[in-house]
């Protein structure tokens, strides 16, 4: 068996009752595996359906047995995997609030332009930062922000989705 | 005279969906938050409640009913302390699979996140040790909840489920109610029958197959009687060699010539041999635990894997599948009875023999076989095989154990033909659970012979139950292997801890003839191989509850034995010199537990 370590993403529908999120979770926990990203919010609110996107990496046999631990529990609908076999839109959003005057500043802003982030709260002597995009662009614009007086980073996980007509 | 009927409460709703789930025994321990249930069990004369010493002991009963039975275990406890004390038997449902519902009470709805008296977060602490859990905030959802939880418990691989009943809501109106049959759950499902072209293919496999086996655990008990029917069919069909798992001892006739014994760290020499070897293997409901495959590895290293299991997250977990069926036992086992009659295959004969000839030598080595002094000191192993002697020719027992060496020794020692006649802590290993789950059995078959085979050290980890079989006056009988020590700690402090025997001798141990009088017992105790047989009959032969103190060899261990971080063909056999012992075990191996 490969013991090399995959990076995946999965989807979860599950309905959106109390405890749900912590089954997920305790499920990673309990037994030992790894969350690198996880987001969670109700997207069907008549059905009381929420969709949990998770960012995990393990060897093979390790994300064969989270994607069927995460089917075995009660309140799960579907689980998809999102890297596998399909190809997918992932986005980030991030904010970055980035503090300076001068020509640092200046140079933030003309990144910020050319990364098509947007200005959410600006002083004369900071800028917060919105960017939309897949994560490695996320990555590389924060990355580029760190000499130029970041802050302070606020990320809100993958969110992913299928691409093609079929639904999860 | 008013015809008004007295408004439904929600404690009521709760005794009519039990009844209406067929529940007839309910394991429990009243107190505060739970009061309400308990006045509605106190109306009405359907359910029996049996009050157990402590709430650990109700999970266990609840276990051995179901295990015996098939059906659901109900507990019923209050809330805190309560519900806490449920948690080990809780796990151990888990563990092995086993179908139980336990209602706790809980402190109102307006109190939680108080820490009020008696307040745990019971669902947050049992989340991880049930197959599921909820918390009633509603009294609408009460039928609806209760029925669901059944049917959890009870479906696909089986396992505890935990309703946390709020007090309010038990005492609450509660005008609806809704019946067993309108409950569904669209996010559960549950596989049926195995992919039908896999099972094809696996038969295809057996038919060719040189050296096979079939390796059957404990979901084919699970899967019902039919499952252990099917399983002996399709054994007789294709005449290969049948190994069982400590989980599934009885789902084969210990008695045919096809069974070659369970596997496992000590199981029999033939059959850890024969997986060794073998070049396909058949794995019917079990789950290669770390117990059954030793260094995995090494672990039979040149077989074709078919694995058959209800639980899609059980297969290639430990050990890769070849050829993965995911299905209920049953089904699949009816689906390769078919394919086999209607394809008429068969398995190369000349081969056939050839393995089996291996097999007969193996067992030549007769890895059981220990020396019986005559009136001598009595050796555990003997004083197992002489209660099957003395019990072999009736089909109405049923053996539980606690955990230790006398839980091995019950294993290997007595032979069971048919299922759910053992119950045994297999995967979390309870010491303390033997006790509880007799009398659990004992009431679910109020006539029939119903032993727990226990070690002097876990006796006493639920011993205060004395008391509830003495109340319900169960024909219960414990057969403690009593060695003074806990033994198998013993055994790996000699094996492997340079012989520091640390705390493992069970010292101020109680007189158990008197212990068993002062709760109203019979007490008997035995030290002469001699007087064995005698002090057997007279357990057997007495109508009430008994505890048999069987005083045996101090030092014995348990053989034949797979050293931990070992393959299956490194066994330590009984006429292991220390020096092999000694050598036989790694430091890594001796992390491995």
């Amino acid at each position: 068996m490969s013991e090399a370590i995959i990076r995946r993403t999965f989807a979860v529908i599950v309905d959106n009752e109390p405890g749900v999120l912590a089954r997920v979770v305790g499920l990673f926990s309990g037994r030992g595996y790894n969350i690198e990203s996880l987001t969670v919010t109700e997207v069907e609110a008549d059905k009381h359906r929420s969709r949990i996107t998770i960012v995990t990496n393990g060897t093979y046999q390790i994300l064969e047995q989270i994607e069927t631990l995460l089917r075995r529990l009660v309140p799960v609908h579907k689980v998809q995997d999102l890297t596998t076999d399909i190809t997918t839109v992932e986005r980030e959003l991030a904010m970055v609030k980035v503090v300076g005057t001068g020509d640092t500043r200046v140079e933030a802003l003309r990144l910020a332009q050319a990364f098509g982030a947007e200005v959410v709260d600006a002083s004369l002597e900071h800028f917060v930062f919105e960017i939309k995009d897949a994560e490695e662009a996320v990555n590389r614009f924060i990355d580029l922000m760190r000499d130029l007086g970041l802050v302070e980073i606020c990320r809100s996980g993958v969110i992913a989705v299928a691409r093609g007509k079929e639904a999860i | 005279m008013s015809s008004e009927q007295p408004l439904q409460t929600g404690a009521d709703v709760i005794i009519k969906a039990l009844k209406d789930q067929g529940v007839d025994t309910v394991f429990g321990y009243p107190g505060g938050a739970v009061l309400p249930i308990y006045d509605a069990l106190f109306l009405q004369n359907d359910i029996r409640h049996i009050l157990v010493r402590h709430e650990q002991a109700a999970l266990h009963a609840a276990e051995g009913y179901a295990r015996s039975t098939g059906k659901v275990g109900v507990a019923l406890v209050t809330s805190g302390p309560g519900a806490t004390n449920a948690v080990t038997g809780l796990t151990d449902a888990l563990m092995d699979s086993v179908p139980v519902v336990c209602l706790t009470g809980q402190v109102p709805t307006h109190l939680i996140g108080t820490d009020a008296f008696q307040e745990a977060d019971t669902t947050g602490i049992t989340r991880q040790c049930t197959k599921h859990n909820y918390l009633v905030s509603e009294s609408d959802r009460l039928a609806h909840t209760l029925h669901e939880a059944f049917m959890v418990a009870s479906t696909g691989r089986p396992g505890p489920v935990v309703i946390d009943l709020p007090k309010n809501i038990q005492m609450l109106p509660c005008p609806v109610y809704v019946g067993k049959d309108e409950v569904q759950r669209d996010s559960y499902s549950v596989p049926g029958s195995g992919d039908f072209e896999l099972i094809n293919q696996a038969m295809g496999r057996l038919a060719n197959a040189q050296r096979p086996i079939i390796y059957a655990g404990g979901g084919v008990i699970n899967s019902g009687p039919r499952a252990s029917e099917l399983l002996r069919e399709l054994a007789a069909l294709c005449g290969v060699p049948v190994t069982n798992t400590l989980m599934g001892l009885g789902s084969f006739p210990a008695s045919d010539p096809q069974f070659v014994g369970m596997l496992g760290m000590h199981g029999t020499y033939e059959a850890n041999m024969a997986m060794h070897d073998c070049d396909f293997m058949l794995n019917i409901g079990a789950r290669f635990d770390d117990r059954i495959t030793g260094r995995v590895d090494a672990f039979s290293p040149g077989s074709f894997k078919v694995h058959v299991d209800i639980d899609p997250s059980s297969i290639n977990k430990n050990i890769r599948a070849d050829l993965p069926i995911v299905g209920d036992c049953t089904a699949v086992l009816e689906d390769m009875v078919n394919v086999w009659r209607k394809q008429s295959l068969s398995i190369d004969e000349a081969a056939l023999r050839g393995w089996w000839g291996k097999i007969d030598a193996w067992r030549s080595i007769k890895c059981l076989e220990y020396d019986q002094p005559k009136g001598g000191l009595i050796r555990p192993q003997h004083a197992v095989q002489r209660l099957w002697d003395l019990t072999k020719h009736r089909d109405d027992v049923y053996i539980t154990t606690e955990v230790g060496q006398h839980q091995m020794w019950a294993a290997q020692y007595y032979r069971f033909e048919q299922p759910n006649h053992w119950m045994t802590s297999g995967g979390l290993g309870t010491m303390g659970y033997g006790f509880p789950a007799a009398y659990g059995v004992q009431l679910a078959h109020p006539d029939a012979l119903v032993i727990d085979i226990a070690g002097d050290a876990s006796i006493l980890m639920n011993i205060q139950e004395m008391s509830t079989v003495k109340q319900y006056n169960l024909p219960v009988k414990i057969m403690v292997l009593n060695n003074e020590y806990m033994g198998m700690v013993r055994q790996w402090q000699q094996l492997l801890h340079g012989e520091r025997y640390a705390e493992s001798y069970t010292d101020s141990l109680p007189d158990f003839v008197k212990l068993a009088e002062s709760f109203g017992w019979k007490g008997i105790r035995c030290t002469k191989e001699n007087e064995l047989d005698d002090a057997i009959q007279t357990m057997i032969d007495h109508p009430g509850p008994v505890f048999f103190d069987c005083c045996v060899e101090k030092l014995d261990n348990c053989f034949p034995m797979i050293p931990s971080g070992k393959a299956h063909n490194e066994m330590l056999l009984g006429d292991s010199s220390k020096e092999e012992i000694a050598n036989a075990i790694g430091s890594s191996g001796a992390a491995l537990v």
